[in-house]
């Protein structure tokens, strides 16, 4: 099983869940986050207070998939995601060791 | 003639003598009866639109105020803010219900009023003719206290994020006891030192509040500043305003109750009234766009803070001008008062590096100054005939009138200055003035008062 972790930009949100949803990939967790990578922040001003904001808001989605489908996933998340500008965000890919359904104690693939 | 006929027409005289002398009594009676319903109708005219002013002034301190000031802290300061404004609404209402009101507007001496109106006494349906002829003396009450309620609440945009809740109780008990009420009475009360228009030695034109509102809570705001310190982190960590969403939505019920407080000052449902109506809705545009327009040139954006800032600045300007002057001069007072008080908030500020935090000294000081000079300026007796034919601003050749509210103004600073500062050093010594360093990192709402603003897993 793999963990796939991707921090995007958060109006891309409801394009990569749509995709993902049609190859079948329906769970998933998301948090509003703030970061920033290489992406520069900018500048507010708050009468005459300049402020240098270099987090930004970003949303991050998680969700575990079984191994074998995990190129797939990061393909069809990281196509949807893109606009090939600077902020597109990046995935990160952590084996899981394993995975319990809390209701039955399934385990496993089973359980994802 | 016959007899019958001689009769008929001693008959006819006696009833004519009697039908002409009968109207006489019935007329004069159906007379005092017409002017008693006429008062009457103006008297419940006046009221309802001054228990509406009432009701508006209120709303400025809360909701207004508190979503305004509420918006512009930190999110972990949000409720202490607004509390700061809404305790407000309680205790100096309580004060002015057992002291306040006869203080103010007592007939005392030049200074403070007397006891005469403690625990309400006298105070009821009757008319009090000094102040407001037309409607009962509670109304009259009751409105003036909005206006107590409010000026303490405009001091805490100086010290929000950093004031302990127990200094800032007994700070404001004080400073409306020791600066408002004599304030209040120097410029509105009977016989007060500055009352254009009930005998004061110096006249001064106040229409609604700059000196007695605005620059006393505004320098009492700065000498808070200076007092207090600045805020933990300031310049080093980002104090980002946590919502203009609120800010703006308060704001903009500021402007709205403020036809409560500047036309509402005319104390009647008169012309007067639709005059100060005006020239309040004029200033606070014209100061919105040059508050705007100043920050466009300077930083290249215009914000959304800056136009709310910009048309509460106009706001505080007109309201000493405003039962005074035309809506062109209210245009232009405005039109200043944007642009002087941007200035002083963005550049003179960070100068001398006082943290007033949401920026009372900057507008409601300068701006309650600025205007209360113009009124001096701009008043004529076309708007308001208060000198009895005579002229009354400096454009009308009355020159003095500028000299008397500088000195109107300059009593106003003194007295702030001096009261706030021995009542800072009082609070300081007994209950202490400051949040502890840890409860001032940890944020006021949660230090003070055991609650917080936004509760994620709610």
């Amino acid at each position: 099983m793999k963990k796939i972790e991707a921090v995007i930009q958060p109006h891309k949100l409801e394009e990569v869940k749509e995709a993902l949803k049609r190859i079948g990939i329906d769970g998933m967790t998301i948090t509003e986050v703030r970061g920033h990578g290489r992406q520069k922040g900018h500048k507010e001003v708050y009468r005459g207070m300049e402020y240098q904001v270099d987090l930004l808001p970003k949303v991050k989605l998680e969700m575990v998939v079984p191994s074998s489908r995990s190129e797939e996933v990061i393909k069809t998340l990281g196509d949807a995601a893109r606009t090939g500008k600077i902020g597109d965000g990046k995935i990160f890919v952590f084996d899981v060791a394993e995975a319990i359904r809390i209701r039955n104690e399934d385990r496993g693939e089973t359980a994802l | 003639m016959t007899k019958l006929s001689l009769i008929f027409l001693s008959l006819l005289t006696w009833g004519c003598s009697i039908l002409a002398a009968q109207p006489a009594p019935d007329l004069e009676k159906r007379l005092a009866e017409a002017e008693k319903a006429v008062k009457a109708a103006q008297s419940a005219g006046d009221n309802a639109w001054m228990l509406v002013s009432a009701a508006l002034v209120l709303m400025m301190t809360g909701p207004g105020l508190a979503l305004f000031y509420g918006g512009l802290v930190r999110r972990k300061n949000v409720l202490s803010t607004m509390m700061h404004s809404f305790i407000l609404m309680a205790v100096v209402t309580v004060l002015w219900a057992l002291v306040g009101y006869s203080l103010a507007f007592g007939e005392g001496n030049s200074f403070i009023g007397s006891l005469q109106y403690a625990f309400m006494n006298g105070v009821g349906d009757a008319p009090n003719p000094d102040y407001a002829g037309t409607i009962p003396q509670g109304t009259f009450m009751v409105y003036q206290l909005m206006f107590a309620i409010i000026t303490p609440a405009l001091i805490s945009g100086a010290f929000a994020e950093r004031i302990k809740f127990t200094g800032m109780l007994l700070f404001t008990i004080l400073w409306t006891l020791l600066v408002y009420f004599p304030m209040a009475h120097m410029v509105w009360g009977k016989g007060g030192l500055l009352n254009a228009s009930l005998g004061g030695r110096i006249p001064a034109l106040d229409f609604a509040g700059g000196t007695v509102v605005h620059i006393t809570s505004g320098v009492s705001a700065l000498v808070c500043a200076l007092y207090l310190g600045k805020r933990k982190g300031y310049g080093s960590d980002p104090m980002r305003p946590h919502s203009l969403v609120f800010s703006t939505v308060g704001a903009c019920l500021l402007w709205v109750g403020w036809f409560g407080f500047n036309a509402g000052s005319a104390l009647a449902a008169s012309s007067l009234a639709t005059s100060a109506f005006i020239a309040t809705h004029f200033a606070a545009a014209a100061a919105a766009l040059s508050w705007l327009g100043a920050e466009w040139i300077r930083t290249g954006k215009p914000s959304m803070l800056g136009g709310i800032s910009g048309a509460v600045a106009g706001l505080v300007a007109i309201t000493p001008a405003s039962g005074f002057v035309k809506p062109m001069p209210a245009l232009l007072i405005g039109l200043l008062a944007g642009v002087v008080c941007y200035m002083m908030v963005s550049v003179v500020k960070n100068l001398f590096g006082y943290d007033d935090a949401l920026d009372a000294f900057g507008v409601h000081g300068i701006g309650g100054t600025l205007g209360a000079i113009l009124t001096g300026v701009f008043a004529t007796k076309e708007i308001n005939d208060l000198f009895k034919g005579k002229a009354m601003g400096l454009l009308e050749g009355n020159g003095g009138q500028v000299m008397n509210q500088i000195i109107a103004s300059a009593i106003a600073w003194g007295l702030a200055i001096v009261g706030t500062w021995i009542i800072l050093k009082v609070c300081d010594m007994t209950v202490g003035i400051r949040a502890e360093e840890g409860e001032e990192v940890e944020g006021l709402d949660l230090s003070m008062h055991g609650e917080e603003g936004y509760n994620f897993e709610a």
